[in-house]
């Protein structure tokens, strides 16, 4: 039996591997293939660094993100809970089970102290990232003062329907593995260590990354059946990440120095009258070819991008209002965006149609500089505004990379 | 190891329950002959006032009577420290004196009355003193237990006593005056729950929801019975179901009397309970007709509480910390549902906004995590 598509796009080739995360072992079943990891898909990546795993960290197949709110009123709970989850997460990560006990190795009266369904499943390239949302700067846990700039509410961009019940959160995590069983894994055995200081308020699962970060990837594609992120930001870009992504010590708040700031949007897409439409059309409304995925009027997908092209009619190749145009930094004062997001399908409507679009994960040094006017002329001017909905939204900062063990997420906001 | 458990708490039972002797009887029981009137203690409650004729007795037997001088039915309880039930009365109806017998070692306690039977109860300090033995860890998981069926004697008591209000007004065809008793009869039943369901074919009998029979099943029961009376407002063929309805009660109380526990079984009935909260009440598919849902929310938080409060002693001794977090955590659940009081019961769950109701699913998260880590405690 062949390998399925899927395969292609889900085991990595040996030669880029170690540009990646620094993780060795990595799969060479398939030389020839486009790389789409830079390590075996089971391994792990290492939990602890300057940065948070799950960034640059070339995209995993699957997503579990969460958002919780915070119920205990007490910001000594908060802290400690912010060390018993990276105390989880430095085991969950490297493919160990939750608690030290285990599924089957406590007590027997006892609940077990992990759940138990990722046994004899492997690290699967597991990153957890933890974000702080606006909310938590308010009253409650004396951290208003340390509210970094960046971390500005999003203004109300046009058209967009968001439902409160699935925005915003005082805490995220993000999970993200090449097995969607050991993200669900790790999430849910974080909710559970959070009982009564976090409450979950939404969570999303996705089921394909949409965006590469690392030019060992291949470009992957959104559910329109375009390829999404091919000049997103990548971990080989080491100046822009140093301008663009990474918060750095003279910015406003230096206890987010090493961190960044993530935006999410659940994009609701209407497939089904997206399927009607024709190819010439579809091409014209994101400004590249399906097929490969070169811009209009350029062969290759990495071709550069004239936007000033003209084709035999006079008329651009990239129409004015094409979703390529309007991304793209050369129209956003070189505004980049490191997207990360994933496909979703949450199962369907009830209208005969499934629910089913992007969940949009982008981070940034500064959201006031680069989502914010990149997604206010998207939301503006987009042909392809007319096949989708954004219907939820969160602002997170990830503070930076837990150090080593004796260093937890979240301590430079917490112990300054 | 649960056998091993077991083997040794029997041993010691019996040395405990002879040293304790019985917890409580009521007035209409009589008062031992043996209670003499130095132990003797006059309370005169009303709706707003609990007069306790002492503050402090010597330790041993003690006999409260408590007359209830108000307008609404009140209950009379003594607790230790944290609230857990020394012994209790209950359905002083007004006017009604009732003698309540309290085993009690030297210490400091609490006695309330409940007038309405709701909320935290008009509290005053009563001080024991005098010689009192201290008990060995495994006397005192001993007395955990004896102290837990003492509780549930006490409840099913007033089970069947609600339960014959209930089952006569259905079988006299009034409607308003069941529906009133649905949810009250019910509160007593779920505070035992985990100690019924130990016989398997009569909870069912009495507590199965129509959604829970398979295809031709008979369906019986308190939900039998809500449904004729919320939805076919007409309870006029339901005389059999009612009948049948308080003997099952009355087998389930005499046979959860009988029954021989286990610390193991306080601590997982004590989680049990709060399961049935967060499956059943939460989500207000235990009452879908009446949305009485509060009350058996209500009543499955005291029972766990009182489960988990018998074993008190223990847990102090073993986990201190422990003890501290679910005191927290129950304070803090039974204050997230004290939001919900209305007169003497509770908002209707279909009254609840989603908000309202994830709010109290994360107390009762919040709360069933550390109960969970009771059962270990206790079994080491």
């Amino acid at each position: 039996m062949g390998l399925s598509r899927r395969g292609l796009f889900g085991l990595g080739a040996a030669g880029a591997a170690a540009v990646g995360a620094g993780v060795v072992g990595a799969n060479t079943l398939l030389h020839d293939a486009p790389a789409a990891h830079a390590t075996s898909t089971s391994d792990p990546y290492p939990f602890y660094g300057e940065h948070q795993a799950g960034i640059v960290t070339p995209a995993q197949d699957r997503l579990h993100f969460v958002a919780f709110d915070v119920i205990t009123d007490k910001r000594a709970e908060l802290a400690e809970l912010l060390q018993e989850w990276t105390a989880a997460a430095a085991r969950l990560t490297q493919g160990k089970e939750a608690g030290s006990f285990g599924a089957v190795g406590g007590a027997p009266e006892a609940a077990p102290d992990d759940t138990g369904e990722a046994l004899g499943l492997p690290a699967s390239g597991l990153t957890l990232t933890v974000g702080f949302g606006p909310s938590l700067f308010d009253d409650r846990y004396g951290l208003a003062d340390r509210r970094p700039a960046p971390l500005a509410d999003l203004p109300k961009f046009p058209g967009e329907q968001l439902v409160r019940e699935i925005s915003g959160g005082d805490l995220c995590v993000q999970a993200c593995a090449h097995d969607p069983q050991v993200a669900v894994h790790a999430i849910r055995n974080l909710a559970r260590i959070g009982f009564g200081k976090v409450s979950v308020r939404w969570s999303q699962l996705g089921f394909g990354r949409t965006s590469s970060t690392s030019r060992a990837q291949a470009t992957p594609r959104n559910l329109l059946g375009f390829k999404d992120g091919t000049d997103n930001l990548k971990l080989e870009d080491a100046d822009l990440l140093r301008d663009q992504l990474w918060a750095s010590p003279q910015d406003s708040s230096a206890w987010m120095a090493g961190g960044t700031y993530l935006v999410t949007r659940k994009i609701r897409m209407e497939i089904e009258t997206w399927d009607r439409t024709s190819l010439a059309e579809q091409e014209q409304i994101f400004g590249r070819d399906k097929g490969e995925g070169a811009p209009l009027g350029a062969r290759a997908e990495f071709d550069p991008i004239d936007f000033a092209a003209k084709g035999p009619s006079g008329e651009p190749y990239i129409k004015d209002d094409a979703h390529v145009r309007l991304a793209h930094p050369s129209s956003n004062g070189d505004a980049h965006l490191l997207r990360r997001g994933y496909n979703y399908v949450d199962g369907s409507d009830g209208l005969g149609r499934l629910d089913a679009g992007l969940f949009f994960i982008a981070y940034q040094r500064d959201p006031r500089k680069q989502f914010v006017p990149v997604q206010m002329r998207l939301a503006r001017h987009d042909a392809l505004n007319e096949y989708i909905k954004h219907i939820s939204s969160g602002l997170f900062a990830c503070p930076p990379g837990v150090r080593d063990a004796g260093d937890y997420w979240g301590r430079t906001l917490f112990e300054a | 190891m649960r056998t091993a458990i077991h083997l040794s708490f029997g041993a010691l039972a019996l040395a405990t329950l002879a040293a304790c002797g019985s917890g409580t009887t009521d007035a209409s029981a009589g008062a031992p002959a043996g209670s003499a009137a130095p132990g003797k203690v006059t309370v005169a409650a009303s709706d707003t006032e609990c007069k306790v004729g002492a503050s402090e007795v010597v330790a041993g037997t003690t006999t409260f009577s408590i007359t209830n001088g108000g307008s609404k039915v009140t209950e009379f309880y003594v607790y230790a420290p944290g609230d857990r039930v020394m012994a209790e009365v209950e359905n002083i109806v007004p006017g009604l004196t009732r003698e309540l017998i309290a085993e009690l070692p030297a210490g400091a306690y609490e006695t309330a009355c409940k007038p309405g039977m709701v909320g935290k109860g008009i509290r005053n300090a009563l001080k024991v003193t005098g010689e009192h033995k201290a008990l060995t860890s495994d006397a005192k998981l001993a007395e955990a237990v004896t102290g837990y069926k003492r509780y549930i004697k006490s409840q099913s008591d007033t089970l069947l006593v609600k339960t014959q209000e209930f089952v006569d007004a259905v079988k006299a065809g009034k409607v308003d005056e069941a529906k009133e008793l649905y949810p009250i009869s019910r509160t007593y039943w779920e505070r035992i729950e985990p100690v019924a369901e130990i016989f398997g074919d009569l909870d069912p009998a009495i507590d199965a929801r129509e959604a829970d029979l398979a295809e031709g099943e008979e369906w019986t029961g308190f939900h039998r019975i809500e449904k004729d009376l919320w939805i076919k407002k007409d309870v006029g063929k339901d005389g059999p179901i009612a009948d049948k309805l308080i003997a099952d009660i009355k087998t389930i109380v005499q046979k959860s009397n009988a029954a021989e526990l286990t610390p193991l079984n306080l601590a997982n009935g004590a989680k049990e309970l709060l399961d049935e909260v967060a499956t059943g009440k939460i989500t207000g598919e235990e009452d879908i007709w009446s949305h009485t849902d509060l009350w058996d929310f209500d009543a499955n938080l005291e029972g766990s509480k009182a489960a988990v409060q018998a074993l008190r002693p223990v847990l102090e001794e073993r986990a201190p910390d422990l003890v501290k977090t679910l005191d927290e955590k129950f304070a803090a659940a039974e204050a997230a549902l004290d939001r919900h009081q209305k007169g003497d019961g509770w908002q209707l769950h279909d009254e609840l906004s989603k908000a309202e109701l994830k709010a109290l699913s994360d107390a009762i998260n919040a709360l069933a995590e550390p109960i969970s880590k009771i059962a270990p405690v206790i079994a080491k």
